[in-house]
C-alpha cells in the first residue's frame, strides 16, 4: 500500500511536533500544561489564517507578500468603524473586514492573473502601497483598546468549552474550523483541485479546459478575504492598532507554509501543513523564551535554522521517496515481463 | 528614437522628469552639496543593489542581504566592544559575508533549495545572530577614522562611501557587461539547463554570485555602521525591499536573463531623486515607499500596453 506523499508528510510534521515538545518538556520545568495549548493556540488563531492565505497563493505558482499589509489595514479600517459605532453587529464586522482584505487581494489578482505582472513584483509593490494607504487612513493615529467595545476586547478570551484546564478559545476554534474547511474544499472540491492543476501545470491545465488565469485570481481574492479575517482577530487580540500592525506577516506566512510542506514552486500543500507549520514556527518561538540555557535573543537564529533545515531534510527526503518508488516500479515491470 | 523605444530610455526621461519637477519645486536642489547627500543617506542600499542586479539576472533572489548588512555591523560593533581593533573587526566581518553568501549558495547551488525560501530562511536567521550578538544595545563609539570614513569627504566632499559605489559599478559593469563571467551569468539565468549542456558549472557560478552578495552587503553593513556611528539590532531591517525593487524597476527581469546593470544605476536615480523630491514637499517615509511601489507597477506594466493595437485598428478602418 502506498501513502500518498502529503499525507506522509504530515505524519511526520506531527512527530516532530511531538519531538519538539518532548525535547522542550525536558529542559523547562512546568512546561507541558494547559496554559502551554491556550497559550499558543491564541496567536495560532492569527497565523494559522495567514498560513493558509499564503498556501492558497502559493498552490497556484504565486507569492504574496502583501499579506502583512492587508491584516495592517483591515485592523485599522475596521478598528475604526467599531469605535464609531460600537453597536455594530460582531458578523458585519467580520464581513466588512473580509470585504476589505478581499478588495486588496482583488487589485493583486486582477494585476497578476490579467495583466500578467509576476506575483513577486505585484505584491512586493502593493505591500509598499496597501501600507501607505493605512497612513494616509490613519492619519499618523493610532487605535487604542480603550475605543474598542468590551465584547470584542473580551473576544480573544473567550472560553467555549474547557478539557482539564485546557481552554478552547472561540478564536482559536473559528481560525481552526476555517483552515480545516479550507483543507476539505482543497482536496474534495472540483473547483478548489483547478488551484492544484494549474500551479502544477498552467499550460496543461489551460489545455484541459481550466480557466488558469480566474483561478490565480480567484486565489488572491481568497488569500485577501482570510487576511482580512486575520485583520480582525488581530484587532480583537492586541486592542492596540498602528501604522505598523502587521509588518513582518507576509515572511513569517511564507515561513509557515513552507515548513508545513508547501511546494514553493506550486502545485503541491494542504492547508492542514501550513496550520501545522504555524503551531511549529509558533511553538518554538514562544518556548525559547521560557528556555532559560539559552538568551531570548536566540529565537530569530533558530527560528530560520529550523526554516532551513525543515525544507531541506523534506527535500532530500522526497527525492529518496520518488527514486525509491521508481525503482520499485521497474522491479515490479521486469518481473511481470518475465513469464 | 530608438533610444526612447528601449527601457533604458524610458527611464532616462523618468528621470529627466522628475528632476525638472524637483529643480522646479526647489532650487536648491541641483547643488552639489545637495546631489552628494542624496546618494550618502542610501549609499548603503544602492551598493548591495548593484550585487543583487547579478543575483536576479541569474534567475534567483537574495532576501537575506538586508539581514547580512545588520549581521555584518552588529558584529563590527561587538567585535570593537571585545578589544578587537575596527580594522581587524571590518576584516572579519567581511568574512563573515563570505562565509553567510557561501552558506546560501551551497543550499541553492549544491541541495538544490530555491533561493526565495533559502535565503527567506537566512533572512530571519541573519538577523537573528545580529540580535544575539547585541541583544536590545547600542553600541557606539567607534575610532574617529571610523566615523569620518563614513561621514566625512574623502576626495573633497566626496565621501568614501560615494568612491567605493563608483569603483563597484565600474568593477562590476566591466565583469557583467564585457567577460566570461557576466555572459555566463546571462546565459544561466537564461535556461539553467541549456547552460548544464553547454557545459558551464552553473552550481559553482550561482555560488560565487551569492558569496559575492554577502560580501557586499556586509561592507554596506560596515559601511552603515561607520556613517550612522552606532549599531543596533534592527540595522538594515527591511532593506531588501528596496534593493530589490530598484534592481526591478531597473528593467531586470525577475525570471532572470535580462536586465544591465545601466539599468539598475538609471533606477537608483529615479528612487532617490523621487524620494528627495517628495520630501521637500513633506511627504513622509511610508508614503513615499507607496509611490516607489507604484512606479513598479507601472514600469512592468506599461510596456505591456500595445499602442499599435489601441492606434492599429483606427488606421486600418480608414
Amino acid at each position: 500500500m502506498n501513502i500518498a506523499p502529503q499525507t506522509l508528510r504530515i505524519i511526520a510534521l506531527l512527530v516532530v511536533l511531538a519531538l519538539v515538545t518532548a525535547f522542550f518538556a525536558s529542559v523547562i520545568p512546568n512546561y507541558f500544561n494547559a496554559r502551554l495549548f491556550n497559550r499558543i493556540s491564541s496567536s495560532v488563531a492569527i497565523m494559522a489564517l495567514i498560513a493558509t492565505a499564503q498556501t492558497l497563493v502559493i498552490l497556484t505558482r504565486s507569492i504574496d507578500l502583501s499579506l502583512g499589509s492587508i491584516v495592517g489595514f483591515t485592523a485599522f479600517a475596521t478598528g475604526s468603524i467599531v469605535s464609531g459605532h460600537p453597536a455594530a453587529q460582531p458578523l458585519v464586522l467580520v464581513g466588512y473586514a473580509m470585504l476589505v482584505g478581499a478588495g486588496f487581494g482583488l487589485i493583486n489578482g486582477a494585476l497578476v492573473a490579467y495583466a500578467k505582472v509576476p506575483s513577486i513584483i505585484v505584491t512586493l509593490a502593493t505591500m509598499a502601497i496597501f501600507r501607505s494607504f493605512l497612513v494616509e487612513y490613519s492619519d499618523a493615529k493610532s487605535i487604542t483598546a480603550a475605543q474598542l467595545p468590551p465584547w470584542l476586547v473580551d473576544f480573544p478570551n473567550l472560553v467555549l468549552f474547557e478539557v482539564g484546564g485546557v481552554e478552547f478559545r472561540a478564536a482559536f476554534m473559528a481560525a481552526v474550523t476555517v483552515v480545516l474547511l479550507v483543507h476539505i474544499a482543497l482536496s474534495r472540491l472540483r473547483p478548489a483541485r483547478q488551484f492544484y492543476a494549474v500551479g502544477s501545470n498552467p499550460e496543461a491545465a489551460e489545455m484541459a479546459g481550466i480557466n488558469s488565469k480566474r483561478t490565480v485570481f480567484v486565489a488572491f481574492v481568497l488569500a485577501g478575504a482570510l487576511a482580512g479575517l486575520a485583520g480582525f482577530m488581530f484587532l480583537a487580540r492586541f486592542g492596540t492598532i498602528t501604522v505598523v500592525a502587521g509588518l513582518g506577516f507576509e515572511f513569517k506566512s511564507v515561513a509557515a507554509a513552507v515548513v508545513g510542506g508547501v511546494n514553493i514552486f506550486g502545485g503541491s500543500g494542504t492547508a492542514f501543513g501550513a496550520l501545522i507549520g504555524a503551531v511549529m514556527i509558533d511553538l518554538i518561538d514562544t518556548s525559547l523564551v521560557r528556555w532559560d540555557l539559552v538568551s531570548e535573543f536566540w529565537r530569530e537564529a533558530v527560528l530560520g535554522a529550523l526554516i532551513l533545515t525543515a525544507v531541506a531534510v523534506d527535500a532530500i527526503l522526497m527525492r529518496r521517496l520518488v527514486a525509491l518508488r521508481v525503482r520499485r516500479e521497474k522491479e515490479r515491470n521486469t518481473k511481470g515481463a518475465k513469464p | 528614437m530608438k533610444l526612447l523605444q528601449s527601457w533604458e530610455g524610458f527611464l532616462i526621461c523618468a528621470l529627466a522628469l522628475i528632476i525638472a519637477v524637483n529643480v522646479t519645486l526647489a532650487p536648491e536642489f541641483l547643488t552639489f552639496a545637495n546631489q552628494i547627500n542624496l546618494f550618502q543617506l542610501s549609499i548603503e542600499k544602492i551598493i548591495v543593489a548593484l550585487v543583487m542586479t547579478f543575483v536576479i539576472i541569474n534567475a534567483e533572489i537574495d532576501l537575506s542581504v538586508g539581514s547580512m548588512m545588520g549581521l555584518s555591523a552588529c558584529a563590527f560593533g561587538w567585535l570593537f566592544q571585545q578589544g578587537v581593533p575596527a580594522a581587524a573587526a571590518m576584516a572579519i566581518c567581511l568574512g563573515i559575508g563570505l562565509l553567510g553568501g557561501l552558506f546560501n549558495g551551497y543550499f541553492v547551488a549544491r541541495i538544490g533549495l530555491p533561493s526565495l525560501v533559502v535565503t527567506l530562511a537566512t533572512l530571519i536567521g541573519f538577523r537573528g545572530l545580529a540580535r544575539v550578538l547585541v541583544e536590545d544595545r547600542g553600541i557606539g563609539d567607534f575610532p574617529q577614522w571610523v566615523d569620518n570614513l563614513g561621514q566625512k569627504g574623502l576626495i573633497g566632499t566626496v565621501p568614501f562611501g560615494l568612491i567605493a559605489f563608483a569603483v563597484l559599478f565600474s568593477g562590476l559593469y566591466v565583469l557583467l557587461q564585457r567577460t566570461g563571467f557576466g555572459r555566463k551569468t546571462y546565459v544561466i539565468g537564461t535556461n539553467r539547463d541549456v547552460a548544464d549542456y553547454a557545459g558551464i558549472d552553473t552550481g559553482r557560478h550561482k555560488i560565487i554570485i551569492f558569496t559575492m552578495s554577502g560580501v557586499v552587503s556586509a561592507f554596506a553593513g560596515l559601511l552603515f555602521a561607520a556613517r550612522v556611528g552606532a549599531v543596533r539590532g534592527d540595522v538594515a531591517n527591511g532593506f531588501e525591499l528596496d534593493i530589490i525593487t530598484m534592481v526591478l524597476l531597473g528593467g531586470v527581469s525577475v525570471f532572470g536573463g535580462t536586465g544591465s546593470l545601466f539599468g539598475t544605476l538609471m533606477a537608483i536615480l529615479i528612487v532617490l531623486n523621487l524620494r528627495n523630491g517628495m520630501a521637500l514637499v513633506n511627504i513622509t517615509g511610508h508614503i513615499q515607499t507607496g509611490v516607489v511601489g507604484l512606479l513598479l507597477i507601472g514600469s512592468v506594466l506599461v510596456p505591456r500596453i500595445d499602442l499599435a493595437r489601441i492606434f492599429g485598428r483606427k488606421a486600418g478602418e480608414t
